[in-house]
């Protein structure tokens, strides 16, 4: 089975500049910074969320504060998986109550991964509210998940994976639509 | 990838690669122990079986906490209970599991072998919770995931192990995993109970007679427990065993002035310990019970969470949380 | 009227090694000789096949009376058969112990009725092997007993020892011991040494056996008596053996065939490697294997230990000791002792025939008039040995799907075929 590029979705010049677009608007709609706090779902989430605090840090010279959560524990695939898959710690170094916290991930898809995340998130403590923030939605929703704050929304069909590369991980930057070839 | 480890039998057939791998993963299990809700739903729809042919309390605690912190149902059997009776068969017990069919199965017993006479009849993972004198093998990684966080690695330290090593599957399993990792073994106890084929089971041992010669050095001392209830010999004194082995605030000075005490518990202090060590900075033997718990979930999660090894992978490509 | 033709005969007795035919009648050797013939006779053809006297086991056990699920005397000496024992001495350590004439003239009995080969019952030398009083050892003797032992364990003390072989000296029987200081045994189940160290098995100190033996043959010196070292398995007791054979003394030894093939190393958490004496360390077997070539050791025998299914299948320490034997006892010493050139053919074939009777004051010997029991076999023959083919009613061996080049091909006992591999006793077999 093979993948095959169908086409690109994001360039590098429009990750950023959606990034941009995206970091004003959580402020905007947070209503300043206060409590806020940005946390990245493993993996690609992370770096997302670092570059979006680091232009609020820019642009407001507010320092929102940014923690990794690893959702490999609370997703509920794990029983039909053969191997279990290696977890990893999370990083989030301020206390999670009565905190606004935004959730950053790369794509939001059947909405189980927010899920999972919305799972760990409460047992860390009682966040005052929790928004999605995701760089692409592509529909396919298989539980009630909504994103406040999208990159961009995408029609996809059930064999298409959309794959986000970032530098940071990926060593590239770009984000693009792949299809699964038998 | 590591190949996926079916069972956990003992240290002595895995690889180092597996073992830092259990380490590292035991690693978001000791951030977990401090989560205000401890309780995943990792596991939830398993059980397993918790087989203790010997008395146990803190090592069955620790499986059975782990369990169910991971979201698993636990099955107790118990020498004492009328689930295992005493001097009832271990076929029949390994059929009487099989027909409770669990998804995992951690087993105490005092026969060095009893695990591999389960693993090997059924198709469930077996985790070793001790067996007779030959391995306790959750308790040496528990040790060393407790050396590492302390002195920030295993590789090339001085490690010495007092007491009754002979009965001590503690000290075997400790000398397999350290002895994986380019360590410097030294042994030390009452002459009857350090024979020298130890000295075969890791690449640089060697017996101390005297302990002040055993703790120079010493990077990490572990102290072993006295076994009263596995001697077939004549008994030793206790004065005796104090004079010559107990660890004492003075001899722990001939170590490293950073060295680590550690101790699989329980303690008999005033015997192989003086309490002011036992209670000292350069004891861990509270991290060790918190390590175990660690190190036993992340066992637990990788053994008995995931569907049989031959069930059809489920990637229908439903979720993009590959990784 | 049975005439076998064409075989290779090896009779260690007369050194001959020739094509030759042999002819029985009644329950007796007629005839051995070139070319013979004999109109009336069956003829079994040995061509390609070695023709040897019968083999005799100077230790078995066959759990009769007493242990019967284990084994009776009908399936093991059928299981002898087909391993080509003619003979097999059995101990007895059954239940009641072997230790009176009634018991004796039981086993005796039940053998001529329902036994394939012939049984020469042991006796104990204590009552209930118990290692206190002597047994009734003249009586038993009259009942049927060629030697005497309180084998599954040592003759106890010293003092009583020396009394049994003061007494058997005076009967001409020999004495066998199982050589072992219960006090360093204690509880062990295997050889003390790395491996047990490893697996965390209590160990058997190589010196339970060699201190006994010592005892055994200073004793023997005082006493005069024939002494037998049963299931020998330690270069120290050799060593021992060695020095008595050197000072004239008529003490003799055997060695079981798994400790001439395995070692302590092979140990794993399987208990058909669990038996008694140990299996013991390379450098053990290697003098084993020496003895067996330069004559030191007299005899290979089995010491078959059936132990019905249920009870081996139980952890390492739980689990009885013994195994199997009578089927792999000629195919582990061809692939062990003659295809690895360590010793001749004629030199494997005394030691399944003229050795162990020596120790019982006897001849074996392919010649007018001598009883007819005769061993065919081939040298090359390949087969698998399988345990659940065995006529025994147990399958406890290490050596269940082991592969084989070399198997007893026909068994004949007083004059008649109690077995025959597959159709026709020939090299296709």
């Amino acid at each position: 089975m093979r993948v095959v590029e169908k086409r690109q979705l994001l360039s590098a010049e429009e990750i950023g500049r959606t990034l941009q677009r995206l970091a004003h608007e959580i402020v905007e709609k947070s209503g300043g910074t206060k409590d806020l706090a940005l946390i990245g779902v493993r993996r690609r989430g992370v770096p997302l969320s670092q570059r979006l605090a680091s232009i609020i840090r820019t642009s407001s010279s507010a320092n929102v504060p940014v923690g990794t959560l690893d959702i490999t524990l609370y997703r509920d695939d794990l029983s039909t998986v053969a191997q279990q898959p290696v977890v990893q710690s999370n990083e989030i170094e301020f206390p999670v109550d009565d905190r606004d916290i935004v959730l950053v991930d790369d794509v939001l898809y059947t909405g189980r991964t927010v899920r999972a995340a919305m799972n760990g998130l409460f047992d860390l403590g009682r966040p005052r509210r929790i928004r999605l923030c995701v760089l692409i939605d592509r529909g396919h929703r298989e539980l009630p998940v909504e994103a406040a704050f999208i990159g961009s929304t995408i029609q996809t069909s059930d064999t298409e994976i959309v794959e986000v590369r970032l530098q940071e991980i990926d060593g590239e930057e770009r984000v693009v639509l792949v299809d699964r070839v038998a | 990838m590591l190949q996926r480890l079916e069972h956990l039998l003992g240290i002595e057939n895995l690889t180092r690669e597996q073992i830092t791998f259990i380490l590292d993963q035991s690693k978001p299990f000791q951030e977990f122990q401090r989560h205000p809700l401890k309780k995943l739903a990792t596991l939830r729809g398993k059980t397993v079986a918790l087989a203790f042919f010997e008395p146990s309390t803190r090592t069955r605690i620790s499986f059975a906490t782990a369990a169910a912190r991971l979201g698993a149902d636990t099955m107790n059997l118990q020498a004492e209970s009328s689930s295992l009776k005493k001097g009832e068969s271990l076929l029949d017990t390994v059929r009487t599991l099989e027909a409770m069919r669990p998804d995992g199965i951690v087993i105490r017993h005092s026969s060095s072998g009893a695990p591999h006479f389960v693993a090997a009849r059924l198709e469930v993972p077996v985790l070793n919770a001790g067996d007779g004198t030959h391995e306790h093998p959750t308790q040496a990684l528990l040790d060393a995931l407790t050396v590492r966080d302390r002195k920030g690695k295993l590789e090339g330290l001085n490690v010495s192990i007092l007491g009754d090593i002979l009965h001590s599957r503690v000290a075997r399993s400790d000398i397999q995993l350290f002895g994986k990792f380019g360590t410097r073994i030294t042994l030390c106890g009452p002459a009857m109970w350090v024979p020298r084929e130890l000295e075969t089971l890791a690449p640089n041992i060697h017996r101390e007679a005297r302990i002040e010669r055993a703790l120079e050095d010493a990077d990490v001392i572990i102290v072993l427990r006295v076994q009263t209830e596995r001697m077939h010999e004549p008994a030793l004194a206790a004065e005796e065993f104090i004079l010559r082995h107990q660890l004492t605030p003075e001899r722990l000075k001939l170590a490293r002035p950073e060295a680590v005490v550690l101790h699989p518990g329980p303690m008999i202090r005033g015997l192989e310990i003086d309490p002011r060590v036992a209670d000292g900075a350069q004891s861990c033997v509270l991290e060790q019970v918190t390590n175990g718990l660690a190190v036993r979930m992340a066992l637990l999660y990788h053994l008995v969470g995931g569907a049989p090894v031959d069930a059809p992978h489920p990637a229908k490509g439903r979720s993009n949380a590959a990784d | 009227m049975l005439l076998i033709k064409n075989g290779r005969v090896l009779d260690p007795l007369s050194r001959t090694d020739a094509v030759l035919d042999v002819l029985l009648e009644g329950e007796r050797i007629a005839k051995v000789g070139a070319n013979l013939s004999a109109p009336d006779a069956e003829i079994l053809d040995a061509k390609g096949l070695i023709v040897a006297p019968g083999f005799i086991d100077l230790h078995c056990h066959l759990r009769e009376p007493g242990q019967e699920m284990s084994e009776t005397i009908e399936t093991g000496t059928r299981a002898a058969a087909r391993g080509g024992f003619t003979a097999v001495c059995c101990m007895p350590n059954t239940q009641p112990v072997n230790d009176r004439a009634s018991v004796t003239r039981g086993i005796v009995e039940r053998a001529a009725a329902a036994g394939s080969v012939r049984v020469w019952p042991i006796g104990a030398a204590s009552e209930g092997s118990q290692g206190e009083a002597l047994a009734e050892i003249a009586a038993m003797k009259d009942a049927g007993i060629v030697a005497v032992s309180d084998d599954g364990k040592p003759i106890a003390t010293a003092r009583l020892m020396r009394q049994v072989m003061d007494y058997c000296l005076s009967l001409d029987l020999p004495v066998i011991d199982h050589c072992e200081d219960p006090s360093l045994f204690a509880g062990g189940v295997m050889r003390e040494g790395p491996t047990s160290m490893r697996l965390g098995l209590k160990g058997i100190p190589a010196q339970s056996e060699i201190i006994c033996a010592g005892r055994d043959v200073k004793l023997a010196a005082l006493t005069g008596a024939r002494l037998h070292i049963a299931h020998m398995s330690t270069v120290g007791s050799l060593e021992y053996v060695r020095f008595a054979k050197k000072s004239g003394m008529r003490v003799t030894c055997e060695v079981t065939p798994h400790h001439f093939t395995l070692t302590d190393e092979d140990v794993r958490y399987d208990t058909n490697y669990k038996m008694n004496p140990p299996l013991a360390s390379q450098a053990d077997r290697q003098a084993l294997v020496q003895g067996l070539a330069d004559g030191s050791v007299d005899a290979i025998a089995t010491d078959h230990a059936p132990h019905h299914p249920g009870s081996k299948d139980v952890e390492f320490d739980r689990a009885p000791f013994g195994i199997t034997g009578f089927e792999t006892a000629l195919a582990l010493g061809l692939s062990g002792l003659v295809h690895s050139d360590t010793i001749s053919l004629m030199r494997l074939v005394e030691l399944f025939t003229t050795g162990p009777a020596r120790v019982l004051g006897m001849e074996r010997k392919l010649a007018a008039g001598e009883p007819g029991d005769v061993t065919i076999f081939s040298n090359d023959y390949p087969w698998t040995f399988r345990a659940s083919d065995s006529p025994s009613k147990s399958r406890n061996t290490p050596f269940d799907g082991r592969a084989f080049r070399g198997a007893p091909m026909a068994t004949i006992v007083a004059g008649r075929i109690v077995y025959r591999r597959g159709a026709t006793a020939s090299a296709k077999g």
